[in-house]
C-alpha cells in the first residue's frame, strides 16, 4: 500500500500533467470520421493541436468554439450551437465530441442543455452524434479526462438494450489512455488469436498509427471506432475493460447492456498477460493457440536473461495514474525497486504502486525523488529529458508528450512481447551505462593524467554517464 | 484587460495600413478557427528571456501543453526552459484562493531559482474570475525585492498576434527604461570604431539562429543593448530606450514597442529581416543609415561585399540544384515575406505566400517583392493548401510545424519554417543550412517511393492472378 502525498507546493515546475480536455479530444480522435472540439477560447484547442500532433506526427482534427472576451464575460452558448452548426455543415462527421475546457466551466456551461438547443435548431444534422462531457482542466488529468469522454460516449451512443451475447463473437475492448495505437492493434490481434472479434472503443490503433493513405487530407479523423459498431456493443459476449480509469464508463455499459465484464488494471508483464489470456480462452471456449504458448515462454527467457540488470534497478517514474500502476507493477515484478513515484492526480489506483509513497506533483519532484534516492533510471515523459540529463541516468520513455523521439506512439508495452521487447530496452539502458567505479588518482602519482570531464550529450533515448569513460 | 485597452493595442498608428480592418485580428469563428491565443502570443514574445522566472497563472491546459516547446535558444542561463504554472485546482477557483497561491508560487520561485524577475502571465480562468495580477505583482515586488512583471494576456482577449503585443506593452510600460546600460568595457574598444547601441525587436533566436549574424554586429561595433527578446536577459531589456537605432525584426507583431520607444525615447526604428542574402544585407545598411555615422556607412559596405562574395561562392553548386524549384509558402505574418527575399535569391520562383496572419503592411511587402499580381492565399485549410499545391504546380510546401504532416501525408516535400523547427537559416550563414535543408527534402528518394502503387495493385487492375506476377521470378 503506498501512501499518496498531496500535492506539497504552490508552483508547479515543469509540470508533467496534461489537463482533462486533452484526455477527451484523444477519446474522439479514436472514433472513426470523428473530431472534438473543445468548448474555450481559440488556445485551448490550438496547443492541445500542436501537443498532439508532434507526439502522434499526424495531422490532428481538433476544433474550437473559439470564446473570445465578450462571449466569455456575456455567454458563449451561441458560440457552441454555431460551431456545431459549422462543423456538421462542412465536415458532416458521425461525431462531434464537445470536452468544456477551465474557461467554459469557470463561466459556468450548461453543455448538455446546448446540444439540446443544438439538436432543436439544426435537426438536420440528427445524424451526427454529439456527445458533451464536462472536463474542466483545473482537475483530474489526461487519464481523467480521456475515462470522462468515454463514458460520455458510451451514454450518448449505446443505447439501453437486453441483447447480451447475441453476437457470440463478439468481444468490447474499453482501452485506456495509457494505451498506444501499437497497443491496441497487439490487443486486437491477441483477441483473434482466439477466433473472437473485438471492438475496441476507442480504437487509435486504427487512427493514429501513422499510415499513408489515398486521401490526402481530411478534415476528420482516418479510422478509428465506427459509429455503428458502438451501436451493437450491447450484443457483444463480453467486454474487457483495460485500466483502472474506466470503472465508472465500465459499470455504466454493464448497467446499460448486461454485458458480462472482465476488468484488467493494465496489460504489462507476465501475471497481466496471463490473466487476459485466461480470460479470452473462458470467453471463447477455445484452447490457448500454441503460438501464445512460444511467447509466454519468450518473455519468461527474457526475463531470467535480464534479470541481473533489473533486479534491485532503483527506478523513479512519474506518469497518469494507470500507467504509474502498470509500469510500477511491470518493474516490480522484475526485482526493481520503485524509489520514486509522481502522479497527475488523485487516483484509486495509487494506492497500489509497489512503492512507499506516491506523490501527486510535477517532473521537479520527481527529479528530487530520484535524486534522493538516487536513482538509475527514470520513466516519464519527454519532458523528463533535462532532468534526466542533469540527473546523469537514462530516461525511458512513457505517456505522454513524446515529441524528442519518433515512434514512442507506435510502441507496444502490452502483450508477452511487448514486455519481452520492454524488458531487453530497460537492460540495454542499464548496461549502457556502465557504472563504473570512480577513479582514483593517488596523491603519489605525478603524471597529473588531464581531466577528461567531456560529457556526452543526451542521446536519443539514452543519457550516458560523464566523467570516467573519458578516460578508457 | 478592458476592451478600450486592447481596441488600442489593435489600432497600431505606425502601421500606415492602419485604416483598414485589421486582418490579423480577425474575429474568431466557432468551429472553424485556427491558431493560437493571446497568451500564446504573449509567451512566445517574452519566454527567451533567459534569466526570468516565467509563472504561468491558471489551471494546467495553459503551460501544461506549451512548456518548452520552443526552439529558442540561449547562450547563458536556462532558467527560462523550466515550466511554471500554478496549476490552479477547483477549490482555487471556487474559494478565491488562486491569487494566494499566486503569491506563494511567485516566493518559491524567487527561492528556488533566484531569478532575476519574475513574469506572470494570466490565462483565461484567472481573467474571468477577476484576479488582480498587477496588485500580487506590486506586492511580491515590494516583499522580496524582485521585479516581478504582470503581463495581462488572458487567451480569450483574441489572436496571437494581439498577444505578442500585450507583450511589448508589458515590457514598455514596466521593464524598458528602468535602468542605464553599463559604459562599453574597455576590452572591447578598437581603434577607430565608435560603438553605436542598438536593439532588435521581434528576433527570437530560434534554433539559435541569430548567432549566425551576431558576430557581424560585433565586427561593425554595433552593440547590441538588448533584443526582444532572442538569448536576452531581464537587465538587457531594461535599457532598450538607450539604443541609437531599433530593427523591428518580426513585422507587425512588436511594432508597438518600437513606435513607443521612438515617441518617449527617440529611438529610430526601421523593419527588416535577416532571412536571406538581400534583406540580411539591407539590414546592416538601414543600421548605418539610421545611425547617420559615414564610417559605419563605409565599412557596413566593405562586410556585405565581402559576405556576399563569400556566401554566393558557397551557394553556387546548391542554387545550380534548386534554380527553378516552385515554392508553395504558407506561414504566418513577417515569414510571408521575408522568405520570399531569402527563395528568391536562390533562384527560386514563389508562386503563392499565404497571407492568413499577415497584416496589411506585410501584404504591401509581398507585393513590393513579388510583384503587385502576387498570388496571395488565405485559406490555410490543408485541403486549399494542397489544392494550391497543385494549381501552382509547386514542387515543395514551405509552411508551419501545423502543417507538416498535412504535406507529408500528401506526400509532398516540406520544409518547416515556424518557432519549433530545428534548424537555423538567418543571416549569410544561415543560407547554407536553408539549402541544404531544401535540396534534402526536393531530393529525397522516398517521394518516388511512396507514390508508387504496391506492384500487386496494377496487376489486381488487370485481373490477373497474383501468382502469375511472381512466376517470373521462379
Amino acid at each position: 500500500m503506498a501512501e499518496v502525498l498531496k500535492r506539497s507546493k504552490p508552483l508547479a515546475v515543469n509540470p508533467l500533467k496534461a489537463g482533462q480536455p486533452l484526455g477527451a479530444a484523444l477519446a474522439f480522435l479514436g472514433l472513426k470520421n470523428s473530431i472534438p472540439m473543445l468548448h474555450g477560447s481559440q488556445g485551448c484547442t490550438a496547443f492541445g493541436k500542436v501537443f498532439f500532433v508532434r507526439h502522434f506526427r499526424e495531422p490532428i482534427p481538433l476544433q474550437t468554439t473559439a470564446m473570445d472576451q465578450v462571449s466569455s464575460v456575456m455567454s458563449s452558448d451561441e458560440n457552441v450551437i454555431e460551431g456545431l452548426r459549422v462543423i456538421c455543415e462542412k465536415n458532416r462527421p458521425d461525431v462531434v465530441g464537445l470536452p468544456t475546457t477551465g474557461l467554459s466551466e469557470t463561466q459556468g456551461t450548461d453543455i448538455r442543455r446546448l446540444v439540446r438547443e443544438f439538436r432543436q435548431q439544426h435537426p438536420q444534422f440528427a445524424a451526427t452524434a454529439v456527445v458533451p462531457v464536462n472536463t474542466p482542466d483545473f482537475s483530474g488529468c489526461l487519464e481523467s479526462g480521456f475515462a470522462l469522454a468515454l463514458e460520455a460516449i458510451i451514454d450518448v451512443m449505446v443505447a439501453t438494450s437486453a441483447t447480451a451475447g447475441r453476437r457470440k463473437k463478439q468481444v468490447n475492448v474499453l482501452c485506456g489512455s495509457m494505451l498506444t495505437p501499437g497497443d491496441t492493434e497487439a490487443i486486437k490481434d491477441w483477441i483473434e488469436s482466439f477466433g473472437l472479434r473485438a471492438v475496441m472503443l476507442p480504437d487509435i490503433g486504427d487512427s493514429l498509427d501513422g499510415h499513408l493513405v489515398d486521401a490526402e487530407t481530411t478534415p476528420l479523423t482516418l479510422g478509428g471506432t465506427p459509429k455503428s459498431e458502438i451501436a451493437s456493443m450491447g450484443e457483444s459476449a463480453a467486454t474487457l475493460v483495460i485500466g483502472r480509469s474506466l470503472a465508472k464508463a465500465a459499470d455504466l455499459l454493464k448497467q446499460r447492456t448486461g454485458v458480462p465484464d472482465f476488468r484488467f488494471d493494465h496489460l504489462l508483464g507476465l501475471d497481466a498477460c496471463d490473466a487476459f489470456t485466461m480470460a479470452l480462452a473462458e470467453i471463447s471456449g477455445q484452447p490457448v493457440p500454441p503460438g501464445i504458448d512460444r511467447q509466454r515462454a519468450q518473455l519468461q527467457d527474457a526475463m531470467v536473461d535480464t534479470h541481473f540488470m533489473t533486479g534491485f534497478l532503483r527506478v523513479g517514474i512519474a506518469a497518469d495514474p494507470d500507467l504509474l500502476l502498470a509500469l510500477g507493477q511491470f518493474l516490480a515484478g522484475v526485482g526493481a525497486d520503485i524509489v520514486a513515484a509522481v502522479a497527475t492526480a488523485r487516483a484509486d489506483a495509487l494506492s497500489d504502486v509497489p512503492a512507499a509513497s506516491v506523490q501527486i506533483g510535477d517532473l521537479d519532484d520527481l527529479e528530487r525523488g530520484a535524486s534522493a534516492h538516487r536513482a538509475q533510471l527514470i520513466v516519464s515523459n519527454s519532458h523528463a529529458v533535462p532532468a534526466a540529463e542533469r540527473l546523469q541516468i537514462p530516461l525511458l520513455r512513457a505517456g505522454f508528450p513524446q515529441y524528442d523521439w519518433v515512434g514512442g506512439y507506435a510502441r507496444t508495452w502490452v502483450g508477452y512481447r511487448g514486455a519481452r521487447q520492454a524488458l531487453f530496452d530497460i537492460a540495454n539502458l542499464f548496461l549502457g551505462n556502465p557504472h563504473d567505479i570512480p577513479v582514483h588518482r593517488s596523491i603519489y602519482r605525478t603524471d597529473s593524467g588531464r581531466d577528461a570531464q567531456g560529457g556526452a550529450p543526451a542521446g536519443a533515448g539514452l543519457v550516458r554517464h560523464q566523467g570516467a569513460a573519458g578516460h578508457a | 484587460m478592458k476592451a478600450a485597452e486592447i481596441a488600442e493595442l489593435l489600432n497600431e498608428p505606425a502601421c500606415v495600413h492602419n485604416k483598414k480592418e485589421k486582418a490579423g485580428c480577425a474575429k474568431t469563428k466557432p468551429g472553424a478557427t485556427a491558431g493560437g491565443c493571446s497568451f500564446d502570443g504573449a509567451q512566445i514574445a517574452l519566454l527567451p528571456i533567459a534569466d526570468v522566472a516565467h509563472i504561468v497563472h491558471g489551471p494546467i491546459a495553459c503551460a501544461g501543453s506549451s512548456w518548452d516547446n520552443r526552439g529558442t535558444r540561449s547562450s547563458g542561463p536556462t532558467l527560462y526552459r523550466i515550466g511554471m504554472t500554478t496549476d490552479l485546482t477547483e477549490q482555487d477557483i471556487i474559494m478565491g484562493r488562486s491569487e494566494k497561491r499566486l503569491l506563494h508560487a511567485i516566493k518559491q520561485a524567487i527561492d528556488d531559482y533566484a531569478p532575476k524577475a519574475v513574469f506572470l502571465y494570466s490565462t483565461c480562468v484567472p481573467a474571468l474570475i477577476g484576479d488582480d495580477l498587477g496588485a500580487v505583482a506590486k506586492a511580491a515586488t515590494e516583499m522580496w525585492g524582485v521585479p516581478v512583471v504582470p503581463v495581462d494576456c488572458a487567451g480569450f482577449y483574441g489572436t496571437k498576434n494581439l498577444g505578442n503585443r500585450i507583450a511589448g506593452e508589458a515590457m514598455f510600460r514596466h521593464v524598458i527604461g528602468t535602468r542605464e546600460p553599463e559604459p562599453v568595457p574597455e576590452s572591447a574598444q578598437r581603434p577607430g570604431i565608435t560603438v553605436h547601441d542598438v536593439n532588435l525587436i521581434g528576433e527570437y533566436n530560434i534554433a539559435g539562429e541569430f548567432w549566425h549574424v551576431a558576430p557581424l554586429f560585433d565586427e561593425l561595433g554595433l552593440r547590441i543593448l538588448s533584443t526582444l527578446s532572442g538569448d536576452a536577459r531581464f537587465h538587457e531589456v531594461q535599457t532598450m530606450h538607450r539604443a541609437e537605432a531599433s530593427m523591428v525584426v518580426c513585422a507587425k507583431a512588436l511594432l508597438n514597442v518600437a513606435r513607443k520607444l521612438e515617441g518617449d525615447y527617440g529611438v529610430p526604428f526601421f523593419e527588416g529581416s535577416f532571412y536571406g542574402i538581400t534583406d540580411t544585407s539591407q539590414a546592416f545598411r538601414d543600421f548605418a543609415r539610421v545611425i547617420g555615422d559615414p564610417d559605419l556607412m563605409l565599412r557596413t559596405e566593405e562586410l556585405v561585399a565581402r559576405e556576399e562574395k563569400r556566401i554566393r561562392a558557397a551557394l553556387a553548386p546548391w542554387s545550380e540544384r534548386l534554380k527553378g524549384k516552385r515554392v508553395l509558402l504558407y506561414t504566418g505574418g513577417v515569414k510571408s515575406w521575408s522568405v520570399v527575399s531569402a527563395l528568391q535569391d536562390l533562384g527560386m520562383t514563389v508562386v503563392a505566400t499565404g497571407t492568413n496572419k499577415s497584416t496589411e503592411e506585410d501584404k504591401a511587402r509581398i507585393r513590393e517583392i513579388m510583384g503587385e499580381d502576387a498570388t496571395m492565399i488565405t485559406d490555410g485549410s490543408p485541403k486549399a493548401l494542397l489544392q494550391a499545391f497543385k494549381d501552382y504546380q509547386a514542387d515543395i510546401l514551405i509552411a508551419g510545424g501545423r502543417n507538416l504532416y498535412t504535406a507529408l501525408k500528401a506526400r509532398i516535400p516540406f520544409l518547416d519554417i515556424n518557432q519549433e523547427r530545428e534548424f537555423g537559416y538567418a543571416g549569410y550563414e544561415g543560407m547554407l543550412e536553408l539549402v541544404r535543408q531544401l535540396a534534402l527534402t526536393l531530393e529525397a528518394p522516398v517521394w518516388d517511393k511512396v507514390r508508387k502503387p504496391s506492384p500487386w495493385a496494377a496487376s489486381k487492375v488487370a485481373g490477373e492472378a497474383l501468382t502469375v506476377a511472381g512466376a517470373g521470378h521462379g
